[in-house]
């Protein structure tokens, strides 16, 4: 499956927030999406989304236009995944990944025992079964995604959306939930993701985007977009790139250049 | 108990329908005529079966032309006060929110309050009430459009402000009427009360009130998601512009239709969903028919109470808080963490 932004164009009232946003990505790859706060990635996964209307330019899966298709239709393709923030009702693990199946039953229907196996079986997959009569609130940041993924997985869509999905997460996490993201992508999923840290880019994406002043300026493998001159463009921070070698081979890190 | 919450919850449900029975039952036998329930049994069973009449007229008089159409009323309203206030606190996503909220129950208030002013009809005072209370929640939800970024939020906020619109309304009849027949008349009906029900009202304000409680017993799956938020919902499918229409005019029609033949009975549409949310959970398709049952007995649990505690009836809106809110309390400090 593919996901080609045309010439995509977003103003909320008159201000213009995206304009002339190309880009597109195939299933089986991780897209990270880079950009400063307010630069408009979130409008941009809102317009993908269906969830904005009124965008200029064109949003094709399969060549098929977007903007017609019934939000239905629409959650067959591409789910969400939102950050993991406090719930106002407190739904079980298992219900709140149940929601999920609802795109895939006629409309009046209610969840049954299909349903329910299809809860367990994306459980089982992200090794979160044990949670499933949890309290979602109750749960760690970490758990919390990945409920929320499994939600998603549940709703069976070959595109995955995910608004920064390692923010509020300590470090340990953030890592866990990347391989698991990366993962995914090997499975056959588009996972498309903003992220505010570069170095998550350079080690999990196949694909990199950079928002900056409402367009996308650069895209491409990580190695090719993400140069210390991109990271100063981006963040208007100095850094330097090295390769460390380690027990797994040599990885990239950023390394800020802080004055002393 | 055994089980996962789901299986739980739906024994909670089997036994809150039990409950109710018995105290649909129960209520019959209540009251300043005492009946027994031997009685009570054989005069039910008499007229299910349609066996011939061995009992005296003035049982009959009390049970089905006295009590019946207050016990039915206190079940509707409750079921439907409780099932309109867990439609709105998911919509809303705010559990303070209440069947009010939108300006239904102020609306409704005025209307009464001005048909009683001009010394109208019981049956036009129930009518004004209704149309005022659609009125109300009808110009929230206009405005409410107008605020594009949140509009759930627009709509509390413009209906706290056409509640408090209608409220100075009916505070500027209440100065002006007449303070000795028509003030205590509208004090009294603003204080909520089903005592004097007569079949009739409660013939024609339970279609309304019916109607409402099947659309959302329907949409009940569907609530859990619109409960989790609005861009959520979406991208799990759920069309929220049907889905915020829907809801509102089902819990309007509900609570305009109960204000209009009871008055104001607040309380059971904030409180009663939150019992219901601690027996059975947040799920929905289980917690949205236990708020109906749970609302029902409530209501005429405290309806038995407010014909038996004095030799005056007690406004039954008046009694709503004082059971419910020290049994709420208890329960916020016993298991405040569940909450």
């Amino acid at each position: 499956m593919k996901l080609t932004v045309t010439d995509l164009g977003f103003s909320y009232k008159n201000q213009e927030t995206l304009k002339h946003v190309n880009f597109s990505a195939d299933t089986r790859q991780c897209v990270c999406l880079l950009g400063e706060n307010g630069a408009g990635k979130t409008t941009l996964f809102r317009c993908i989304l269906g969830l904005l209307g009124g965008y200029q330019g064109q949003i094709l899966i399969d060549g098929a236009d977007c903007r017609h298709k019934s939000v239905k239709e629409r959650a067959r393709l591409i789910s969400y995944i939102p950050q993991a923030n406090l719930p106002t009702f407190n739904y079980t693990v298992f219900q709140t990944v149940l929601m999920g199946t609802n795109p895939l039953m006629d409309t009046f229907h209610t969840p049954g025992n299909k349903e329910r196996k299809l809860v367990y079986e994306k459980l089982e997959l992200l090794g979160i079964t044990h949670l499933a009569q949890r309290g979602y609130a109750n749960l760690s940041g970490g758990e919390r995604q990945l409920v929320l993924i499994a939600r998603a997985l549940v709703q069976d869509s070959d595109i995955l959306i995910m608004d920064e999905p390692t923010a509020n997460l300590d470090y340990g996490n953030q890592f866990r939930i990347m391989e698991k993201v990366k993962k995914l992508a090997g499975q056959g999923y588009l996972i498309l993701l903003s992220t505010h840290n570069p170095e998550h880019a350079l080690l999990f994406a196949d694909q990199v985007l950079v928002l900056k002043e409402h367009s996308i300026i650069k895209s491409g493998s990580p190695k090719d977009v993400l140069g210390s001159k991109m990271i100063q463009d981006i963040y208007g921070i100095k850094v330097e790139l090295k390769n460390i070698s380690t027990e797994s081979g040599m990885v990239p890190v950023f390394v800020p250049c802080l004055d002393r | 108990m055994a089980g996962t919450p789901e299986k739980r919850g739906k024994w909670f449900l089997l036994l809150a329908g039990i409950l109710f029975s018995v105290i649909f039952v129960m209520s019959f036998a209540l009251g300043k005529y005492p009946v027994s329930p031997g009685e009570l049994i054989h005069v039910l069973w008499g007229k299910l079966t349609g066996a011939p009449k061995d009992w005296p007229d003035d049982i009959e008089l009390v049970i089905f032309k006295i009590r019946m159409p207050r016990i039915l009323a206190g079940a509707l309203i409750g079921a439907g006060l409780a099932s309109a206030g867990a439609a709105y606190q998911g919509l809303f996503r705010n559990p303070m929110v209440s069947p009010d909220v939108l300006g239904a129950s102020a609306g409704a208030g005025f209307g009464a309050a001005l048909s009683l002013l001009l010394g109208l009809g019981f049956a036009m005072v129930s009518i004004n009430a209704f149309i005022c209370g659609l009125l109300a929640v009808i110009v929230a939800y206009l405005i409410s459009t107008k605020v594009k970024q949140n509009p759930t939020l627009g709509m509390v906020l413009a209906g706290i402000m056409i509640s408090s619109l209608f409220s100075s309304g009916t505070s500027y009849i209440k100065l002006i009427a007449d303070p000795n027949n028509t003030l205590p008349l509208i004090t009294y009906w603003l204080m909520g009360s089903i005592s004097s029900i007569r079949v009739s009202e409660l013939k024609a304000a339970c279609i309304p009130i019916l109607f409402g409680m099947l659309v959302l017993f329907i949409m009940r799956w569907k609530m859990n998601l619109v409960a989790v938020g609005e861009d959520e919902a979406r991208s799990m499918g759920v069309n929220m512009n049907f889905m915020r229409v829907v809801i509102v005019a089902a819990a309007t029609l509900i609570s305009s239709a109960c204000v209009s033949i009871s008055g104001m009975i607040g309380w059971v549409g904030l409180v009663i969903p939150h019992f219901s949310r601690m027996a059975v959970g947040n799920d929905y398709r289980i917690m949205l028919p236990m708020s109906m049952l749970m609302g029902a007995g409530f209501l005429m649990v405290v309806d038995n109470f407010a014909r038996l505690i004095a030799t005056q009836e007690i406004p039954i809106g008046i009694l709503t808080a004082f059971v419910g809110a020290p049994f709420f309390l208890y329960l916020i400090l016993k298991r405040g963490d569940t909450i």
